[in-house]
């Protein structure tokens, strides 16, 4: 079995004229929490989406458990993608199914198992997030970080080796969020998964990540452990990790010079 | 300025020949879709009970209320030339050839096509479909297939029913307010009606409708900004676009079927 889950190198991707990427490499060790942290906008999410192939780079390989996703047909893309699990922002729980039918559904679309079995396995899975006396509700009856969990039940319910968590944080009250970071940290070590989490949150995330990226403007810009990130001798990891509001990401928005532009606009008016 | 003004035509025209060309690869998709959707009835019984079953009641009261009118104002003209007895032909041949198909596609559009646009298109912004395919399911198998044939087969039974209703209105009226023989109102409309030339030619307008309504439909849905704008924007897109291709479609199909 491969050390490495993921693997990318020097990937390239744009939205249009806008670079997202511009030559990143990364590696996701197996079975570790792996964080990868950067400022709104960074594209941290259209990662998590290149590494479940709904997108394609522009150059450059993502190769997920060995399969290099560019290369992947459809159904060998299908195939790979059962053995992830991935958990959005929203928690895109399917809005006209109860909670339990929300796990269970991937469940009962790959495999053929009895219902009695589906039920065990949909107990189960809600158990280990702390909802299954949840089971009977409807999406919209459930608070931000129990969307969540339940999210995440459903990501881990066939099992997968990889799951990516896209800001699970974002919004949460403190109570959840402790809730959370336990979930993803010990459903982690205890079902023997990897796990990507992508988010801003950063002294959240890096209480329970093993490995830590930083992205910005396309590239990865300091990596490590945690511990030694947080001291880490550059200026914008500094002022990321820290939350200073000025230092090497300005804290006014390109302009024209202050003076001038009150000058020219007295003229004006 | 002009040559700006131009720039922008042409802009406008590429971007409509490529939205044109991704309603098609989606069309082809959906279509590859139905076989495996064939395979799990389920799916397509509940978009049907969605989709056909909720429309019913508005497709019944406006069938009848539009019977009614085709009575009163066919028996005001009749009269004139004695001719009042030929009613129930007039109200069924109005009926079956044009009424009962594009006004039960225009209701479709505003009853059924919004809603699946409108549910389509927050499943998107919502991250739902996004999620399917994360969770290896193809929401064009899972979501956009049924929902596409459940539109195609609801559509010809509502107008088929809008006609039923209809010849009833305009029965209620004619025989029963205004006085028309009830023997001559069912004899002349058996005698008129063709099978093959009214009927048939009706279901296949419907079937017709019906394809482009619940195309239109999902299509919007699933090509729609996922935003609440977006959403909305779509939305009201389905109910135009219908409306405005079923009124184009019913010119060209009645000519071609009725046309000497």
């Amino acid at each position: 079995m491969q050390d490495t889950v993921v693997q990318i190198r020097d990937l390239h991707f744009a939205r249009g004229e806008r670079v997202i990427f511009d030559g990143v490499d990364i590696d996701i060790r197996r079975g570790s929490v792996t964080a990868i942290m950067g400022p709104s906008g960074t594209g941290k999410t259209t990662l998590l989406k290149l590494i479940g192939g709904q997108i394609c780079p522009s150059s450059g390989s993502i190769i997920v458990d060995g399969e290099r996703i560019g290369d992947l047909g459809i159904s060998a893309l299908y195939e790979l993608r059962k053995r992830m699990g991935m958990m959005f922002q929203s928690g895109a729980l399917l809005t006209d199914l109860t909670v339990y039918d929300n796990v269970a559904f991937p469940i009962r679309e790959h495999t053929r198992l009895p219902e009695r079995l589906v039920r065990d396995l949909v107990l189960m899975k809600l158990h280990a997030v702390g909802l299954r006396g949840a089971a009977r509700l409807m999406p919209n009856e459930l608070s931000g970080g129990m969307a969540r969990r339940v999210a995440m039940a459903r990501a881990i319910a066939l099992d997968p080796m990889l799951v990516l968590y896209d800001e699970p944080f974002t919004g949460q009250d403190p109570i959840s969020m402790g809730v959370l970071l336990k979930l993803i940290r010990e459903l982690n070590d205890a079902l023997g998964l990897t796990s990507i989490v992508v988010s801003h949150d950063v002294k959240e995330t890096a209480s329970i990540a093993d490995y830590a990226y930083l992205l910005s403007d396309g590239k990865v810009v300091d990596e490590g452990v945690p511990e030694t990130l947080w001291n880490s001798a550059s200026a914008w990891s500094k002022q990321f990790l820290h939350g200073e509001p000025d230092g090497p990401v300005a804290f006014h928005y390109p302009a024209v010079g202050y003076k001038e532009d009150l000058f020219e606009g007295g003229q004006k008016g | 300025m002009i040559l700006d003004r131009i720039q922008g035509l042409g802009r406008k025209a590429i971007g409509f020949v490529e939205r044109l060309g991704r309603a098609h690869l989606f069309l082809l998709r959906t279509i590859s879709g139905i076989p495996g959707v064939l395979l799990r009835p389920s799916l397509v019984i509940r978009q049907l009970y969605m989709v056909g079953v909720l429309t019913l009641l508005i497709i019944l009261v406006s069938g009848f209320f539009v019977g009614m009118v085709l009575g009163l104002q066919g028996y005001n003209t009749l009269s004139d030339f004695g001719a009042e007895e030929s009613l129930g032909v007039m109200v069924a041949l109005s009926l079956v050839r044009e009424l009962g198909p594009v006004v039960t596609a225009l209701l479709f559009a505003g009853r059924a096509g919004s809603a699946l646009t409108a549910e389509i298109g927050l499943m998107k912004a919502t991250e739902q479909l996004s999620g399917m395919e994360m969770m290896a399911v193809d929401p064009m198998r899972r979501v956009i297939a049924p929902r596409f044939l459940a539109g195609f087969i609801s559509m010809p039974l509502l107008a088929a029913i809008f006609s039923l209703v209809g010849v009833y209105g305009g029965y209620f009226v004619g025989v029963g307010l205004l006085g028309v023989d009830d023997g001559a109102f069912w004899s002349q409309m058996q005698d008129r009606v063709e099978l093959h030339d009214d009927i048939l030619n009706g279901v296949i307008k419907s079937f017709v409708f019906g394809f482009v309504a619940a195309w239109i439909a999902v299509f919007e849905g699933y090509d729609a900004v996922p935003t609440s704008e977006g959403v909305s924007r779509a939305t009201t897109r389905t109910v135009v676009h219908t409306s405005l291709t079923v009124l184009g479609l019913d010119f060209i199909l009645t000519a071609l079927m009725f046309g000497d």
